[in-house]
């Protein structure tokens, strides 16, 4: 059978054809363009569209940015410079730069301070952002608002390093009575801070030049950094609040829930800048007569106060997002309320809250323009004031407020980019 | 079981306020109601000890007092002699007005820019991602002031349109967009144009009658009725003929030049269109994310399923994809229509008169009833908000899954 159906074929293949190359139009970028680009009319009239809008940006913007001029000490001199072409005057950028970064008050031998700090900063964030870090940078991160208060506001180092003692002391009065309870060990650490710091007052007090700086007043503060301070303070701060407001949420206890519901419902209602309002003229009232209690500060407890409400709300959804079991199996081990949360639900919740934080931290950051509204000189509040209003450079708004939305555009991206990295980082579900 | 754990009544040891778990909680409401007093009792002697020294107290009388002040852009009449209270009316209603046009605008940019997000041309998708980093990632006030600087820098003021030759002529002989605001016409109802507005009232409730007609036909007798057309003929027709029975009554007051600024018809301050557009295109980007998330939310199955019973593209749309998706984009929505109320009390960075300007800016500075009027501004924003989270909630439960 098997012979005879050989004898009656002519011809039988015995090696592969080999593989042709796909037809142009499907392969490589032809392909590529044909399906993500001209599908269909529709499709290919939105690719047209887009395209005229893009060359329209880019032909508008490429001679500004192409002509900028960035060497002139006024905008007059620019436009002379330029002799009606088109172009930036980005020498408003240069000329004003310190003032758009420290304020126009700060002294300008000490602009190095805050820049430290700035750099400062970078450091102590690091063993904080990336996981993988050296354990022992901590310790930078721990001693970091002390040098930085002490390089930004001046004044004797003593002062910061008197409320380190205390804190440090309060540590140890904690671990030493944690043992008996977590409250009692709270207790116990809160008194001996209060204690220290207290009793130690006396030491930069009598010797106010020891490791001193020149001291800057908070009015003083401004540009740039008075964003960032106001940022990362009020961010940190509000975290440790925002945990216990969401705690405090969950309790069963009625009364401490109540307290913090209408905390939070109260600041979540209303604008932030009614709050700033508030710490502008009505905060000092509150205080004990004849206190004086600088804006910056007041500020910041407005902002902390307003941060913190919203960070409660995300990590009571870290919270709840916590299957029941988790609760229940601490409590089969026989861990108390505290320690339960310090070690079994906490750490779980707030993994599920980072991209919540990371949106509060974000928004919080872009909020802290708003202290502009309230005559402090901000970045914005200086673009707005002491330059826009200055006879030089009257006028010249693309270049500084596009200044303004490069940083923040920089700064807001790159804190949510981060938060996604860290996200797939820290992804330990089993889906 | 809770016998054995129970100890014997009667043997109530001071101890166990602290120790026993009973207890404990009483104990730690009790401190905590007690530390919440103090700190009240102590903010409130400050303040009253604050207020003596300061020679001043708490009262409302000044919102009887005549204000004193202008507002340039009111929808109530009010003139400078009215009182503070009806200054901050007017600022509420402005701080409405802004924020339902902004409501509004974020919606239909945000839903257009998160759909095309979704698009399967490569380019859009770039251009709308681009839109939507660049402006969720910078301040909404930073926004607010730059496109007040294009009202100031680059639109030509009114003075501009003067002449034979002159620099800026106004849009269709209509529209004119100035630095100062946009000028449009604005209708004028003449006598009889009652029952034409009585028509298009009635009009637009006979769609819904006949949709709702059309709806029924196609559930009882399984008769597929065409809306989109008759709609548009009902829309249309019986106002355009009513217009034309009753001899034109509307006609449109055009803005005209008289002298250095543009009299008649509607206009708008360059404060009003300047926070309205920033609020718009800074909340649209974060709707855009929204509807782009609840889209993505509603699983391919479901658009396979509908497909595979024989619903056309438009129907799978209509009925399958949009009323679940709609369940994941209404609250993030909704919150984000809050934010942008909250946010329009920005309006007193580009002078726009809202209530954060009125009662607490100018009322405040004059009368420096700082307090008081601080207060009432929280008070009314935490009205709004509260209204808006109760409406949330009613919703929720409108279209929670009702699972058995």
């Amino acid at each position: 059978m098997s012979d005879t159906h050989a004898q009656t074929v002519a011809f039988v293949r015995d090696t592969m054809l080999p593989e042709q190359p796909p037809p142009a139009s499907e392969a490589g970028v032809i392909k590529w363009m044909r399906e993500n680009l001209f599908k269909g009319w529709f499709n290919s009239l939105l690719t047209i569209v887009s395209l005229y809008f893009i060359y329209k940006i880019v032909s508008g913007a490429y001679p500004w940015f192409a002509n900028g001029i960035w060497t002139t000490s006024s905008l007059a001199e620019c436009r002379e410079m330029l002799g009606g072409m088109t172009g930036a005057c980005f020498s408003v950028l240069t000329e004003r730069w310190n003032q758009l970064l420290f304020g126009f008050q700060y002294p300008s031998d000490a602009y190095w301070r805050p820049t430290l700090a700035f750099f400062g900063l970078i450091l102590a964030l690091v063993p904080v952002l990336y996981p993988k870090a050296a354990r022992q940078l901590l310790i930078v991160t721990g001693l970091y608002p002390f040098v930085a208060y002490w390089l930004i506001w001046g004044g004797t180092l003593l002062i910061p390093l008197m409320v380190l003692a205390g804190l440090i002391a309060g540590y140890f009065a904690f671990k030493q009575f944690e043992r008996q309870s977590f409250a009692m060990g709270l207790l116990a650490g809160a008194v001996a801070t209060i204690v220290v710091i207290w009793a130690g007052g006396i030491i930069p007090a009598s010797m106010p030049d020891v490791l001193a700086l020149e001291a800057v007043q908070s009015r003083n503060l401004g540009g740039f950094m008075l964003n960032m301070i106001l940022g990362t303070v009020c961010v940190s701060l509000s975290l440790p609040f925002g945990i216990l407001l969401a705690l405090g949420r969950q309790s069963s206890m009625p009364i401490i829930k109540w307290i913090c519901v209408i905390f939070i419902e109260f600041i979540r209602g209303v604008p932030l800048i009614t709050l700033l309002f508030v710490a502008n003229v009505v905060l000092a009232y509150f205080f004990p007569p004849g206190s004086n209690i600088d804006l910056v500060l007041r500020v910041i407890i407005m902002i902390t106060m307003f941060a913190s409400a919203y960070i409660a709300e995300v990590i009571r959804g870290g919270l709840a997002a916590l299957p029941r079991g988790q609760y229940e199996a601490a409590d089969s081990l026989g861990l108390d309320y505290a320690q339960a949360m310090r070690l079994i639900i906490l750490p779980q919740a707030l993994k599920i809250s980072i991209p919540g934080i990371v949106n509060v931290a974000v928004g919080l950051f872009k909020d802290t323009t708003l202290v502009s509204v309230i005559s402090m000189f901000d970045l914005v509040g200086m673009i707005r004031g002491p330059i826009l209003a200055s006879t030089e450079w009257n006028g010249v708004y693309w270049e500084l407020w596009g200044f303004a939305v490069f940083v923040f555009f920089i700064v807001c991206f790159s804190i949510s980019k981060y938060s996604q990295w860290l996200e797939r980082q820290l992804a330990t579900d089993h889906r | 079981m809770s016998t054995i754990t129970d100890p014997p009544a009667g043997s109530f040891r001071l101890s166990m306020l602290i120790n026993d778990t009973r207890y404990r909680s009483y104990t730690f409401q009790f401190i905590a109601l007690v530390l919440l007093i103090v700190a009240f009792a102590y903010l409130g002697l400050n303040l009253i000890a604050n207020l003596q020294a300061a020679g001043l107290n708490i009262s409302y009388q000044f919102l009887g007092e005549p204000a004193g002040y202008d507002i340039n852009q009111t929808l109530i009449p009010y003139t400078s002699q009215s009182t503070h209270w009806q200054a901050s009316l007017v600022g509420v209603l402005n701080t409405l007005l802004v924020a339902l046009l902004g409501c509004l605008m974020a919606t239909v940019i945000g839903v257009f820019v998160g759909v095309m997000r979704l698009s399967n041309n490569w380019l859009v998708r770039q251009l709308m991602s681009i839109y939507v980093e660049i402006f969720r990632n910078v301040p909404v006030l930073i926004w607010i002031l730059i496109i007040m600087a294009i009202f100031i820098a680059v639109l030509p003021q009114p003075r501009d349109f003067r002449g034979e030759d002159a620099e800026a002529s106004m849009v269709l002989g209509a529209f004119a967009f100035t630095g100062r605001g946009f000028y449009s016409p604005a209708p004028i109802f003449g006598p009889g144009s009652g029952v034409v507005v009585a028509v298009f009232l009635a009009s637009i409730a006979g769609i819904f009658a006949f949709r709702n007609y059309a709806k029924k036909a196609l559930y009882d007798r399984g008769q597929l009725i065409p809306t989109l057309w008759p709609s548009i003929a009902i829309f249309f027709i019986p106002v355009i003929l009513a217009y034309f029975v009753m001899g034109r009554p509307i006609t449109l007051d055009y803005p005209s030049l008289q002298g250095f600024n543009f009299q008649g018809g509607i206009f708008m301050r360059n404060s009003l269109i300047a926070l309205w557009f920033a609020l718009s295109i800074y909340t649209a980007a974060f709707i855009a994310e929204n509807v782009r998330a609840g889209i993505l939310a509603v699983s391919k199955g479901q658009t396979e399923a509908a497909a595979s019973l024989g619903l056309r593209p438009r129907r799978i749309m209509n009925l399958v994809v949009l009323p679940q998706a709609l369940r994941v984009i209404i609250p993030p929505l909704i919150s984000q229509y809050l934010n942008l109320t909250k946010n329009s009390s920005l309006a007193i960075a580009v002078g726009y008169m809202d209530l954060t300007g009125t009662l607490g800016g100018i009322t405040l500075n004059q009368t420096g009833r700082a307090i008081e009027a601080i207060f009432l501004l929280m008070l009314f924003y935490l009205a709004i908000s509260l209204a808006i989270s109760a409406i949330m909630n009613v919703y929720n439960n409108a279209v929670r899954l009702k699972e058995r």
